[in-house]
């Protein structure tokens, strides 16, 4: 008797609320976790700034007054001007666009190095996880701003872009390490097996039953990989071996302001900032991103 | 427990040799000693020039092949050859390795355990002023690149001294060249050279390892065997440090061989920012300055400190868990 009311109220229920999918659980999640939308808030602002700021800005970013040289931040000049009279508003906001974007890309690109290595080391395991988890310890034995440091004379020339191909080429191996666990343990899962003996190809398995298992995972790191690329590319930038002239970047104007920090603080502090303001506003992302779908995280917060 | 490092040591030597030899390679196709010569005041004649590259190993018109060749056969015996200036790279690398060391070390050491301590006390007070506090400047810092960082801080010291007029901070170099003020005061000198490098590893480091030191802590402080070291009569505070916190180590350990290359490029960048004659600046002007030699012999001193770095978290894993020693 008790139980057939409660099969009743069971159905009741299910009729009323519908059951919710991976992604609409998920994302009721993320917009109660206010650090998401509060980083996405920023993110999306400084998007808007650093796009829409050089068409509202009078000046070109390689433009000189040469008239304004080292002026403070006036009406004419909204963050100043740096040594030979360019306007430090435009060329911080081209330099937000460029970090951006490489932040993305770059991101993007490593998430998804690692996910095929990982996963077809982990599914193949033999001789093809051997090989790939060699060259995955190689890669981590040589220290990746070395590599790009080195390479930088033949970056010189080139756009961005092979900089940030570059980028994610040297940045995969942890990720790749933690995707290859993952999918030893899902393998055996009973979906995968019966995937496998309907005859569905290895590789079709991985790509559609594999990876979008552990899509939250991935989604994870992707946004902690655009925090990760955007820091490597400033550092890099800031010793010249980054973003060539003519493109600037967030990275290439605190090289160029921090020698002056003291007498011409707006030369460094804009751009500093807004680069603070950048990857804290990624890295807010990611943090809630992992409370939010990673259901053993909760209390961490 | 003694096979499973030595094998660790030996792949660890295979994967050096290895790295070194890539950086090698990249280095020698990427880099042209030549236009160094060729743009020397007044130009060198082009039978010196040939001369002289082939006396340093980094003639372009020699195959790559033969070059390495040549390169690894020294390295065999423990020579690295010689600098684009004609010295010793050996004889730089015996100068500069104890700069960057000395400055590892003691970011390392001071920054993982304030950050590992902070991040454990901060997860038994979760959700209390000092977990709110750390937490908030762990996340600040952590958004940080190291280069802003050291920089910040050198312009912040100069504007302390300017404000105070005297130079209690130095931010240029390891220590005053020619200083001759006894023992105590060239340490002196040397603390006050060093701090401000210091602080800058030490800062990224303790941002890093308390927040991943928080997580770990906080998985483990819920579970069974802390309440069972507690219910069977230890104090709170014994059973927190001998089990929670032990167990809570043994990610971070994993975790610290994984930050150790990141580690290096800010050591690489605080050397160069602090004006500091270490390896990583070097390997900054060598690239600059196309001298092939100098770069592999770096990259293998990196790869030797990952290596280290990592047979050290075998060594501390095998020590933190049982279960390794046992097996």
């Amino acid at each position: 008797m008790s139980m057939s009311v409660e099969r009743a109220a069971d159905g009741a229920a299910v009729d009323e609320a519908r059951v919710p999918g991976r992604w609409s659980g998920v994302l009721y999640e993320l917009l109660r976790t206010r650090r998401v939308l509060f980083g996405l808030g920023i993110l999306l602002a400084l998007s808007a700034a650093a796009w829409i700021g050089p068409l509202l800005s009078p000046w070109d970013f390689t433009e000189a007054d040469i008239l304004a040289r080292r002026e403070p931040p006036s009406a004419d000049h909204w963050f100043g001007t740096d040594s030979i009279g360019r306007d430090i508003f435009t060329q911080t906001m081209v330099g937000l666009q460029k970090s951006i974007i490489i932040g993305l890309c770059a991101a993007v690109l490593t998430t998804a190095v690692a996910a095929v290595v990982g996963a077809f080391a982990g599914y193949f395991l033999g001789a093809t996880d051997k090989v790939l988890m060699w060259i995955t310890d190689l890669m981590l034995v040589l220290p990746n701003f070395l590599v790009l440091a080195i390479l930088y004379p033949a970056l010189r020339g080139q756009g961005y872009i092979v900089f940030v191909i570059l980028l994610a080429a040297l940045a995969w191996m942890v990720t790749a390490k933690m995707v290859r666990g993952m999918t030893i343990s899902l393998k055996e899962r009973e979906y995968v097996l019966a995937a496998r003996y309907m005859g569905v190809p290895d590789h079709k398995i991985i790509f559609r039953h594999i990876l979008p298992n552990m899509s939250s995972l991935l989604i994870v790191d992707a946004t902690i990989n655009v925090s990760a690329a955007i820091i490597a590319e400033t550092s890099l930038s800031y010793f010249g071996f980054g973003v060539q002239k003519p493109d600037v970047s967030l990275g290439s104007l605190i090289a160029d302001g921090s020698t002056q920090s003291l007498a011409f603080p707006w030369t460094f502090w804009f751009c500093t900032g807004l680069l603070v303001l950048l990857v804290m506003a990624v890295n807010l992302i990611g943090d809630g991103l992992r409370d939010a779908l990673d259901p053993q995280a909760k209390r961490r917060s | 427990m003694g096979k499973f490092l030595v094998r660790r040591l030996l792949s660890y030597l295979v994967l050096i040799f290895l790295a070194s030899s890539f950086a090698y390679i990249l280095a020698a196709t990427t880099l042209s000693p030549r236009t160094n010569f060729e743009q020397l005041q007044p130009r060198p004649s082009q039978e010196a020039i040939e001369r002289e590259l082939d006396h340093l190993n980094l003639n372009d018109n020699t195959p790559l092949a033969e070059r390495y060749a040549t390169w690894a056969a020294g390295v065999a015996t423990g020579d690295f050859g010689q600098t684009i200036t004609d010295r010793s790279v050996n004889e730089e690398i015996a100068r500069k390795a104890g700069v960057t060391l000395r400055l590892i070390v003691v970011g390392t050491v001071v920054g993982c355990t304030v950050g590992v301590a902070i991040g454990a006390y901060a997860a038994v007070r979760q959700y209390r002023a000092f977990d709110k506090v750390t937490t908030a400047i762990a996340f600040v810092v952590l958004a940080v690149p190291t280069v802003v960082i050291a920089v910040s801080m050198r312009e912040a010291a100069r504007w302390f001294n300017d404000l105070t007029g005297r130079q209690y901070f130095q931010y240029g170099g390891e220590y005053t060249a020619g200083l001759d003020a006894g023992f105590w005061g060239m340490l002196f000198d040397r603390l006050q050279h060093g701090i401000l490098p210091t602080l800058t590893l030490a800062l990224a480091l303790f941002a890093a390892f308390s927040r991943y030191q928080r997580n770990m802590m906080l998985d483990v402080l819920g579970s069974d065997f802390v309440r069972t070291a507690m219910a069977k009569g230890l104090t709170r505070r014994a059973a927190l440090l001998k089990h929670a916190l032990r167990t809570a180590l043994i990610p971070t350990i994993t975790y610290f061989t994984f930050t150790f290359g990141i580690l290096l490029a800010g050591t690489t960048f605080t050397e160069k920012i602090y004006g500091w004659h270490g390896m990583g600046a070097w390997v900054v002007d060598s690239i600059v300055q196309n001298d092939v030699n100098a770069v592999a012999a770096v990259t293998c001193f990196m790869a030797v400190c990952v290596m280290a770095a990592s047979f050290l978290s075998d060594i501390l894993y095998a020590w933190l868990d049982p279960r390794v020693r046992v097996s």
